[in-house]
């Protein structure tokens, strides 16, 4: 059977990606942040999961406004990389996992999941800014993805409540998977930001400390905070952070903090990083 | 009670709340954006940018801001940020440039803030604690 044996809680900010691209990451604002995730690409590279379901969402780039799902399962043998408007990330292609993202559409809608199923769409550094993040700059990518794409972009996103329910049915998907897969879960986006507005540049550390802290602690409280306590003490858009509950309901009730890291600034946003192994994995 | 909740999110200083009723509004505009993907676009837009912004039927609001690079404006008046990001770019200008033109300040000014942690949520977490009303 297959297991979700770890999850991984990041931010995604695109010039992050930028900053591995251009081949800046060991300039003086770069170079803490890359530092801090060392320890995290070393513990990937020793874990080598099989499959990553990689929790995030696209700015605009896969899901123009003809249609806006709340949450969408990439069922496609590839993903390509976006044209974000500079050109795409000069990184590998993303390998899909179609079998077992159709058996975990099939799995969450019977679990009243009514999830969009999408079979062509480009990814962009929602998805690709995380993995850069956690296996460097591989020629090609060494595991292949279930993307999960939530609406964060539209208000109302789902709740957070929502979210962690989603990710509690993830983990018995894959559970009923039969074969012997390690499988990694990743939450992304966040922590505090702000992007838009007089009010741009919005950062709340201890916001984002205590939001790690519950992870393994008070999930379930985090679970209940809604949409305005995180646009006002934590900016608007780090609304985001209700894919990071995703992550956390599919660990199951105990978990242990691997490694952690926060770092401000990258361009506006306020990092936070957290790697969490489930407990109950056998 | 579904439309309280949305109003409450105009509660937010210095914020416009990409919400459905402001999607509605920016249908167009937001469009518009979407069509700076392609460079042949992008190009078409720079040429002449009232000819090609006859192609999307947006109020002349929108266009206006749109011409004179109001930001906030656009927001207002729909605009969803990542969006504004593509005319940002078109303009090879980079986001962090865009953002702090949404705030009035200057982009260094704006990156010694973020440098220095960032703005802190005190003063601006409502209307009310924006002009000292409450506490």
């Amino acid at each position: 059977m297959a297991k979700i044996s770890a999850g991984i809680g990041t931010s995604h900010t695109p010039a992050i990606g930028a900053a591995v691209d251009l081949g800046k990451t060991g300039t003086d604002y770069w170079k803490p942040l890359f530092d801090g995730y060392k320890p995290a690409q070393e513990w990937m590279a020793k874990k080598a999961p099989d499959v990553a379901i990689i929790v995030y969402n696209d700015h605009n780039n896969a899901f123009d406004f003809t249609m806006i799902p709340t949450f969408a399962i990439g069922c496609a043998e590839q993903f390509i990389i976006a044209d974000e408007g500079w050109g795409a990330r000069p990184v590998p292609v993303v390998n899909g996992h179609p079998e077992m993202a159709s058996h975990l559409v099939q799995s969450l809608v019977l679990d009243e999941f009514d999830i969009t199923i999408v079979n062509e769409m480009q990814v962009d550094h929602g998805l690709t800014v995380p993995m850069s993040l956690l296996f460097g700059q591989p020629e090609a990518w060494p595991v292949r993805v279930i993307p999960i794409a939530v609406n964060v972009v539209q208000y109302p996103p789902p709740t957070g409540n929502r979210c962690y329910h989603l990710g509690q049915a993830i983990k018995s998907a894959v559970e009923s998977w039969d074969e012997d897969l390690d499988v990694v879960i990743f939450g992304t986006g966040g922590m505090s930001h702000q992007i838009q507005g007089p009010r741009a540049g919005l950062i709340n550390q201890e916001f984002d400390k205590n939001f790690l802290d519950g992870l393994t602690q008070y999930p379930e409280k985090l679970a209940q905070i809604p949409h305005l306590e995180y646009m006002r003490e934590a900016g608007a858009e780090a609304v985001e952070l209700v894919m990071w509950l995703v992550m956390r309901g599919a660990l199951g009730d105990d978990v242990k903090e691997i490694y952690r890291f926060m770092h401000v600034p990258a361009s506006s946003t306020g990092v936070g990083h957290i790697i969490l192994e489930a407990n109950d994995t056998a | 009670m579904t439309v309280k909740k949305t109003e409450a999110y105009e509660d937010l200083p210095g914020t416009w709340v990409f919400d459905a009723q402001r999607a509605r509004k920016g249908y167009h505009l937001n469009n518009f954006f979407m069509s700076l993907m392609k460079a042949e676009n992008r190009q078409a837009f720079l040429a002449d940018e009232p000819a090609y912004l006859e192609q999307f039927p947006m109020t002349t609001a929108q266009r206006d801001a749109v011409i004179q690079r109001d930001w906030n404006t656009m927001l207002e008046l729909g605009g969803v940020v990542y969006c504004l990001a593509k005319l940002a770019f078109t303009d090879q200008h980079s986001y962090q440039y865009m953002a702090a033109e949404m705030t009035g300040m200057s982009e260094q000014e704006y990156v010694n803030m973020m440098l220095a942690g960032g703005r802190s949520p005190d003063g601006w977490r409502s209307r009310a604690e924006q002009s000292g009303e409450d506490n």
